[in-house]
């Protein structure tokens, strides 16, 4: 069997032994959902070394008949994007379970529910990014909907119905006007080449502009309302604050990427000349998140809301490097992705082990950490600096590279874009200085460091963070030709630098 | 002098319905001969035997090459097939929930509060009419879709209405909302069917024949009156509408689901729609296909107004069997989109949607008939609160149906609802299928609403409890789950036999 559909099955075989387990055994539970996600994460990992960097069509390759009657195929493969967007959810999965070992246990329901959730939520994260078909992308795209609404509505605090009810309808709304765009693609290859949801075939077919300005609608939107852009953010920040911090890190860290994701696979490849339209509008919204997002980052008291923002802020500049279409931009936003996932994935980790000690998510109640739980205040602060883009950590590459691919094209969006790195030093220093430095709250002087399990769950993701800080090849090497093909594909090419002859005379 | 002519009936072909019909006439003689006491064993025995015989029976005629029975008054084309063959299905599995007896009253007769209904309910009878009356629902059910003239659509739409007047009143509590319900249903019922029948004296007036060929063919050669054609159209529709609940005759819907006992909500709820869109279906696609103009602008409009109203009102509705009915509705607008597609997918999507619509609202009903106090049944969405404290099988089985009415994937709503909006798409009615997709987001939200009521929200202790269904129940709720879930995940099987078979003979 193909290793992406091995990969998809492991998951959920393991949450069908998990169902088997009596409700009481929740360590056991546990366990096995850890030593599930491991699993997948070594079958990621040796997936990425067989992935041939030379070449740049789909990889992993496997087709099924599944609905023929509709022309819909069990399709999966893999390009550099979409494997580098699938090695991120694999390693965090177990980080994720490892860190929050006890999250489950402030639940509506049994721990057992949670890893159940968890690992069907893996499966269709894992088929989501590797789908070929487009019916099969939106199936996963909707039904993933469902275990994470019962992540933060089972498991979350505060106002988590709420919450969870409007993240579902806000991507339920999305995702039906994408649908109605894939049934119009579906009646066009009908007419033209035959009943087909192959994206490839499908890229091909002719259409009026208006036509495909309209579909091109239908997918983006759904894909703002994931990603999420402005102004159609409103959910993130109330899911955030009300999920556990374990869930954050699977919404925002891996599950919002599928919007971005779906910008490059879907708008890029199927609608070029419509993307090609709405750059301009499109950059305004990135430029606008970017900026709105961290101004409102800096006003957040809540530690939570405040992450939920900053990522509002990044998800900003990976759409601006998408919409750059250069090569450089899209290689950029690729990369971003994987380290925003990584630096979200962090500061949610470290911060939820803070609010949980502290009992409180209001940055006001925490001060001084520095001197009472170094090793947590050093985690949280490495994550802080990695998220506001530190040379010599990950996201600077990608932030770079991101400006750099827009400023060829864009240059104004690039300029007013690195206004939001000024804004990311004010709205993580702002927090750390509060939080970690300064005289010791009152409340505070008893909080444990970190102990052994959480240790080992923090360690690789600071690793990462460091390591492709330093050395993000591996990365880009499976990043770059995929980028370079969806980018010609689409019809553009990298603007040549204008070198004035004059010059250096 | 001319001879008289034997009419050819091809018994073969009207077996499913003469079985049905035969099980009922045996019921009426359990009523008469057998003692009270070994009559509900007998009853459910005759009514699931003869059910289950007719769909054999329909399977082995799948493929008979004569389409038409009855001389020319029965077709029984692909479509009738599959039509016939989901009515049959649904129907045996609501009889499985009508069996549990606890939903009737014992003397249907009796006024309510009086000492006649006191000693009756003492007596520990059972009421076992409504098996032969669900047969005789049934028998007219599988006529309906297969009427092939203006007549015989009439005696079937009466003939699976009047049962159906009556079983709406028997409900052993509340009875005075339930005979309140029958009576409304029977008056509005009886209003409908006359404009059903001046629709068809009209379209006899302008084409000079009650068949539907013979509409067809004026229709095609389009030398009648005009007026009396759009007058026809017009009335006709009226009345089918009337049945499949589309606004602006849908006011009975609420009332009679919501009054009528849960098992014969159920029944009605499914199976009529089936029968009342297959008979649909066969008219607006055959005879007045070439009248398209004259009806697809009004029909769209219905559709579309359909969709909406069902959709924003359910938002509503405190009680859950009121939401349910006005679910309905919505599904009715979307079901309408593909009776205006009118295309060859149209028809397969609509059989599709109309099956797994069908089940899935069998199964509903059937959860609802679960959530019980110490009065009978809580309908109070309000009393639906922690359900999945009390009984997370009940509440996951519900929260299974609600998903696939909403159209999630994986279910078998969505593989309807993609079906039948492409095939709208497809013939040219965008509009309806942007309304049909806004209109299940709205929809959306209040099938989320209830799952978060039963997950999200804690139980109050009144009281309520969910009881342990019967065999029968419980098989009929494991079966429609499993066809919802299965018609979700591999509806290639059943898309195939669909689609080499749907057809209208013309």
């Amino acid at each position: 069997m193909n290793m992406l559909t091995s990969l998809m099955l492991l998951p959920l075989i393991g949450a069908l032994l998990i169902s088997a387990l009596p409700t009481t055994k929740s360590l056991l539970a546990k366990q096995m959902t850890l030593g599930t996600t491991l699993l997948v994460a070594i079958g990621v990992i040796v997936m990425a070394i067989r992935f041939d960097t030379s070449k740049t069509d789909l990889q992993f390759v496997e087709t099924h008949s599944w609905i023929p009657t509709f022309g819909i195929n069990y399709s999966v493969g893999v390009d550099g994007i979409a494997l580098v967007l699938i090695i991120l959810s694999a390693l965090l999965a177990p980080i994720v379970v490892l860190a929050g070992w006890n999250e489950s246990s402030g639940g509506r329901w049994s721990a057992k529910t949670f890893y159940i959730l968890v690992l069907v939520l893996e499966t269709m994260i894992i088929g989501v990014f590797s789908a070929n078909d487009l019916f099969l992308f939106y199936v996963f795209f909707e039904a993933m909907l469902i275990p994470v609404y019962f992540l933060i509505g089972g498991y979350g605090t505060g106002q988590r119905n709420a919450a969870a009810v409007k993240f579902l309808i806000y991507s339920l709304l999305g995702g039906l006007l994408m649908l109605a765009s894939i049934i119009a693609l579906y009646v066009l290859s009908g007419e033209q080449s035959g009943h087909t949801f192959n994206i490839n075939t499908l890229s091909q077919l002719q259409m009026s502009s208006t036509t495909q300005n309209l579909l091109f609608l239908g997918f983006f939107i759904a894909f703002a309302i994931k990603a999420p852009l402005w102004p159609l953010h409103t959910w993130l920040p109330d899911a955030a604050q009300s999920a556990t911090p374990g869930t954050s890190v699977l919404l925002l860290g891996i599950l919002d990427k599928v919007g971005t994701f779906g910008m490059i696979r879907y708008c890029l490849t199927l609608f070029p000349e419509a993307s090609k339209t709405f750059t301009p509008l499109i950059l305004v919204l990135a430029v606008i998140s970017i900026i709105y997002g961290a101004f409102l980052a800096i006003g957040q008291k809540d530690l939570k809301r405040l992450i939920a923002f900053t990522s509002i802020s990044h998800f900003g500049f990976i759409t601006m490097g998408i919409f750059a279409m250069t090569s450089q931009g899209h290689s950029g936003a690729t990369l971003y992705m994987f380290n925003h996932g990584f630096s979200t994935a962090a500061l949610f980790i470290v911060g939820g082990w803070m609010m949980s000690r502290r009992g409180s998510s209001k940055i006001s109640d925490f001060g001084g950490l520095q001197r009472v739980t170094p090793v947590m205040a050093w985690s949280f602060f490495i994550a802080g600096m990695s998220s506001l883009a530190l040379p010599g950590l990950s996201s600077f590459v990608s932030e770079f590279l991101v400006l750099v691919g827009t400023y060829t094209r864009y240059p104004v969006a690039a300029i007013i874009g690195t206004f939001g790195i000024v804004l990311a030093a004010l709205y993580i220093l702002i927090p750390v200085q509060r939080a970690l430095h300064g005289p010791t709250m009152p409340g505070n002087e008893a909080l444990s460091d970190l102990n052994l399990r959480e240790k080992i769950a923090i360690a690789p993701v600071i690793a990462i963070i460091i390591a492709l800080g330093f050395y993000p090849s591996p990365l880009l090497n499976i990043i770059n030709p995929a980028s370079t093909h969806t980018i010609t594909q689409a019809g553009f090419t990298d603007p040549l630098a204008q070198i004035d002859p004059k010059a250096g005379k | 002098m001319t001879d008289f002519i034997v009419p050819k009936l091809s018994y073969v072909q009207l077996s499913p319905i003469l079985i049905v019909l035969g099980g009922a006439l045996i019921g009426v003689l359990i009523e008469a001969f057998l003692s009270r006491k070994v009559r509900p064993i007998a009853q459910l025995t005759i009514t699931l035997g003869s059910l289950i015989l007719a769909l054999i029976q329909l399977w082995h005629i799948r493929h008979e090459s004569s389409l038409t029975a009855a001389m020319g008054s029965v077709a029984i084309d692909g479509a009738t097939i599959l039509m016939q063959g989901s009515i049959l299905l649904i129907a045996i599995l609501a009889v499985a929930l009508i069996a549990d007896n606890e939903h009737f009253t014992v003397l249907a007769a009796a006024v309510p509060g009086s000492p006649e209904e006191r000693d009756s309910l003492q007596s520990g009878e059972k009421l076992t009419e409504v098996f032969p009356l669900t047969l005789f629902a049934v028998a007219g059910m599988l006529l309906f879709p297969a009427s092939n003239d203006l007549i015989t659509l009439f005696v079937a739409l009466e003939m699976l209405s009047l049962p159906l007047y009556l079983m709406a009143g028997l409900s052993r509590r509340r009875r005075l909302m339930s005979q309140e319900a029958a009576l409304k249903y029977f008056l509005l019922g009886a209003f409908s069917s006359a404009f059903f029948l001046f629709g068809a004296a009209y379209l006899y007036g302008y084409s000079g024949s009650v068949s539907l060929a013979g509409i067809r063919a004026a229709v095609v050669g389009g030398s009648g009156n005009d007026v009396f054609l759009l007058m026809g159209i017009a009335f006709l529709s009226i009345g089918l509408l009337f049945k499949v609940g589309a606004v602006p005759f849908h006011a009975w819907t609420p009332d009679v689901y919501q009054g009528a006992p849960t098992p014969i909500t159920a029944f009605m709820a499914a199976a009529t729609k089936v029968a009342a869109f297959g008979a649909m279906l066969r008219i607006f696609y055959t005879s007045l296909a070439n009248a398209n103009w004259d009806w697809r602008p009004m029909m769209s409009i219905i559709a579309i107004i359909t969709m909406l109203f069902g959709s924003v009102v359910a938002i509503a509705q405190r009680d859950v069997k009121r939401m349910l009915a006005y679910s309905s509705i919505a599904h009715a607008g979307f079901l309408l989109t593909g009776v205006i597609a009118l295309n060859k997918s149209g028809l397969d999507a609509s059989i599709f949607y109309l099956f797994a619509y069908g089940v899935a609202t069998v199964g509903a009903f059937g959860v609802v008939t679960l959530v019980r106090d110490s009065s009978g049944e809580v309908t109070d969405l309000n009393k639906w609160a922690g359900l999945a404290k009390r009984s997370p099988f009940a509440a996951t089985l519900f929260a299974g149906f609600l998903l696939a009415f909403a159209g999630i994937p994986l279910t078998s709503g969505f593989i309807g609802k993609f079906s039948i909006f492409s095939a709208a798409y497809e013939s040219g009615n965008k509009s309806l299928v942007i309304v049909g997709v806004l209109s299940s987001a709205i929809a959306a939200y209040f099938y989320i609403r209830v799952i978060v009521l039963m997950f999200f929200k804690d139980a109050a202790d009144d009281g309520t409890s969910v009881i342990i269904p019967s065999i029968l129940t419980r098989s009929t709720l494991i079966i429609t789950s499993v066809i919802t879930i299965l018609l979700g995940v591999y509806p290639a099987p059943l898309l195939n036999f669909i689609n080499s078979l749907a057809s209208f003979v013309r």
